[in-house]
């Protein structure tokens, strides 16, 4: 049986000035550099596939697979980019990690790019984040010192590059080609697929773009092997991961468990629910994710689980609400929040959540009419899979979802304006 | 010269006098030293495509000004080879650069659902309305006192900050302050505004918002001792530390792990 918790990514975090590269390499750091600087790359992206990790940033595509995309001996410059965006509402993993301890994503920084063969990597972090973005420099400054970046690595004859890149607070620039295009200094709006980037990324050239996570986790991949990494999780989504935890619990924190952990069990690690007021709804993978309600306290945490039980994963950001949170307002905020980060690029997102916004605000002043939930469920209808990005299906979840599991919640909230409907409000409307 | 179509869109202007006063309007870059634009140039050498040292760019023109003006937008234009049409619809995209000189400090709170549930709007409300004059509240990224004088404040709401298990949480600078209450964030916003600077929960000791825009360029000299500080903050490393008191690891990795053999060419 393997343990509740399976510390992997954080099991540094608790050691003094965990940050700096003594410590990370007291705590067999850069070993698995070493030992990857030594096999094929082909060999690396192989052992990445055969682990079965899956992508920490949301969308959980294969990353072993991903690395495979990347064309080999196609003469153009390949790229490595971090997704340090960070900016999904209650996702609050990658940050800390990069805080107490930023070698780990450098050293897997090193891998992946040895094995996609990438001579520049660049670290894109969202630019709120003072204190990280300050530890992520130190650490490069460090590993280039130790001879663990720039030329010739370790005496590999392998070149590479790391620039820490601050972002400037949009969090449409975590969807991977909006960050691209940010990166190259322009607005940060998607851009359309394909042309993906593995063939036309940065500068146009073979591009990888990963999560945080994703890749602190490759040096544990390297030193363990496939089969280790997948003694933790399921079949299909293996690994540890790190669960975050916050709302009203007793002890939010960040939960490093493996793949498929019921809220059931972490919230009995985090405590229970704060004060003992009963749960209410809860976010399995960030407000992108459809909401989850009491009656999923045993759904398995992974991606095959969560979707089944109509969610989805994202990234296993829990956000826990109890009974005294309304849901029609806590949809409300959300909505606001892709209104303001919506680019603009396509209409159905940039005018859907501006009306979804107005009616959502006009029902939770109390001066919504019951008809509003259809409009509500229309409007969603014609963002989802109708817009340009995921930012605009990621808008819709949590109204389709609140509605779906609490829809009397929004037709009490009506409930008075019912009466004129049929008459001087219907009337105004036609 | 060509301007970006996004400006003549935004101006209510007709294009011809939007494009006279885009190409005429001569900006003075003078208050970018000599400095400045040695550390624009590092910048540039960064990359390997100059125009992708445009973001932090604009962060080292607001460590100046405080905020991104015309000249700031001319100082990066001339630098990349850019129309300051080009780089205008940058700035305007990206919450962090701000059109108005911002205050000694920046306070922002983080009113996204969970820390607004947890007491982010209140908190925020509660600023607002100290930071307010002749009984109105303050506005969104509005500032209290002369911009850039000792004590000055410029107040926004923020989303999500990725900090959401310690809401409800406040930034100054963009430093963190954790698990605030409407009162200690009026302490604390009342002690910035007496030229104190208390210690953020995690971070740095505190500046002000242009030395913070400064780093964020990627400037750090001397300033070493800013690294110190706790590696994370206790709520941060709480399943590391059940773990530990549990004696829980992850199942033992094996002495030798192989990798694969060398996957045939297809
Ligand atoms: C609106 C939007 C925001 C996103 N924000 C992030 C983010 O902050 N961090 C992240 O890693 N992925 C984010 N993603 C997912 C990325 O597009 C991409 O799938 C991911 O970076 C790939 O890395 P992975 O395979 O390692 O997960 C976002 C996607 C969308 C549509
Ligand atoms: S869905 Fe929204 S964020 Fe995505 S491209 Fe369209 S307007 Fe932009
Ligand atoms: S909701 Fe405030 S930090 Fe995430």
């Amino acid at each position: 049986m393997v343990d509740q918790l399976t510390p992997v990514l954080t099991k540094r975090w608790l050691s003094p000035r965990s940050w700096t590269l003594k410590t990370y390499e007291q705590l067999e750091g850069y070993t698995a550099l070493r030992k990857a600087l030594a096999a094929h790359p082909d060999q690396i992206i192989q052992q990445c596939k055969d682990s079965g990790l899956r992508g920490r940033g949301g969308a959980g595509f294969p990353t072993g697979m991903k690395w495979g995309f990347i064309p080999q001996g196609d003469g153009k410059p390949h790229y490595l980019v971090i997704n340090a965006d960070e900016g999904e509402p209650g996702t609050c993993k990658d940050i800390p990690l990069m805080m107490a301890d930023p070698h780990s994503l450098i050293e897997g920084i090193i891998i992946t790019s040895y094995a996609i063969r990438a001579n520049f990597a660049a670290i894109y972090v969202r630019g709120e984040v003072l204190h990280c973005i300050r530890r992520l420099n130190a650490a490069v400054k460090e590993a280039y010192a130790a001879g663990y970046l720039g030329k010739d690595i370790l005496g590999s004859g392998f070149d590479l590059d790391v620039v820490v890149h601050a972002g400037a607070g949009a969090y449409i620039c975590g969807e991977e080609t909006a960050l691209l295009d940010s990166l190259e200094g322009r607005r940060g709006q998607p851009r359309l697929k394909p042309p993906f980037p593995a063939t036309a990324g940065l500068y146009a050239s073979p591009t990888v773009v990963n999560n945080v996570e994703t890749i602190a986790s490759v040096p544990y991949i390297v030193n363990g092997g496939a089969d280790w990494f997948r003694t933790m999780g399921r079949e299909r989504s293996p690994g540890p991961k790190i669960y975050s935890i916050s709302g009203h619990v007793e002890k939010p924190g960040q939960y490093e468990a493996p793949m498929g952990t019921t809220l059931r069990q972490l919230l009995e690690l985090a405590g229970g629910m704060k004060d003992g007021i009963p749960l209410k709804f809860w976010t399995p993978g960030g407000s992108s994710t459809p909401l989850f309600t009491a009656e999923h306290l045993d759904v398995p945490l992974d991606f095959e689980g969560a979707a089944e039980a109509g969610s989805m994963l994202g990234t296993t950001a829990v956000q826990v609400f109890n009974e005294t949170v309304s849901v029609p307002w806590a949809v409300m905020k959300w909505t606001e929040f892709y209104k303001h980060e919506s680019c603009g690029k396509c209409t159905p997102c940039r005018e859907g959540t501006y009306w979804l916004v107005q009616i959502l605000q006009r029902m939770v002043r109390g001066e919504g009419t019951p008809s509003d939930i259809d409009t509500l469920l229309d409007v969603c209808d014609n963002i989802l899979g109708r817009s340009f990005c995921a930012l605009g299906d990621g808008a819709v979840s949590p109204i389709t979802s609140g509605i779906k599991y609490f829809k009397d919640e929004f037709l009490a909230l009506c409930d008075q304006n019912a009466k004129y409907e049929a008459t001087e409000l219907a009337g105004a409307s036609a | 010269m060509s301007t970006s179509e996004e400006v003549y869109a935004a101006s209510p202007l007709d294009p011809v006098e939007t494009q006279r006063l885009v190409q005429e309007t001569p900006a003075d870059t003078s208050v970018f030293d000599e400095l400045t634009e040695q550390r624009a140039r590092e910048i540039i050498a960064r990359y390997p495509v100059p125009r992708s040292a445009l973001l932090p760019m604009l962060h080292l023109v607001q460590s100046v000004e405080g905020h991104v003006s015309q000249a700031g937008i001319a100082f990066c234009a001339d630098l990349l080879d850019l129309t300051a049409a080009e780089v205008s619809a940058v700035a305007t995209f990206y919450t962090m650069y701000k059109r108005r000189p911002c205050g000694e400090h920046l306070v922002s709170v983080c009113t996204n659902t969970l820390c607004a549930a947890l007491g982010g709007d209140a908190i925020y409300a509660k600023l607002r309305e100290h930071l307010g004059s002749d009984g109105k509240p303050l506005g969104h990224e509005e500032t209290s006192g002369e911009p850039g004088a000792p004590g000055s404040i410029t107040l926004e709401h923020a989303e999500c900050l990725a900090a959401c298990d310690l809401g409800p949480v406040l930034q100054v600078n963009y430093e963190f302050f954790d698990n605030q209450t409407p009162e200690k964030a009026l302490e604390l916003v009342k002690a910035l505004q007496a030229g104190e600077k208390p210690n953020p929960t995690r971070g740095a000791p505190l500046t002000d918002f242009r030395q913070a825009e400064l780093q964020l360029a990627g400037f750090f000299e001397g300033r070493e001792a800013d690294l110190d500080g706790p590696s994370a903050a206790p709520e941060t490393v709480r399943g590391a530390r059940i773990a530990a008191e549990r004696g829980w690891t992850a199942p033992a990795m094996p002495d030798h792990a192989e990798f694969p053999p060398l996957p045939e060419k297809k």
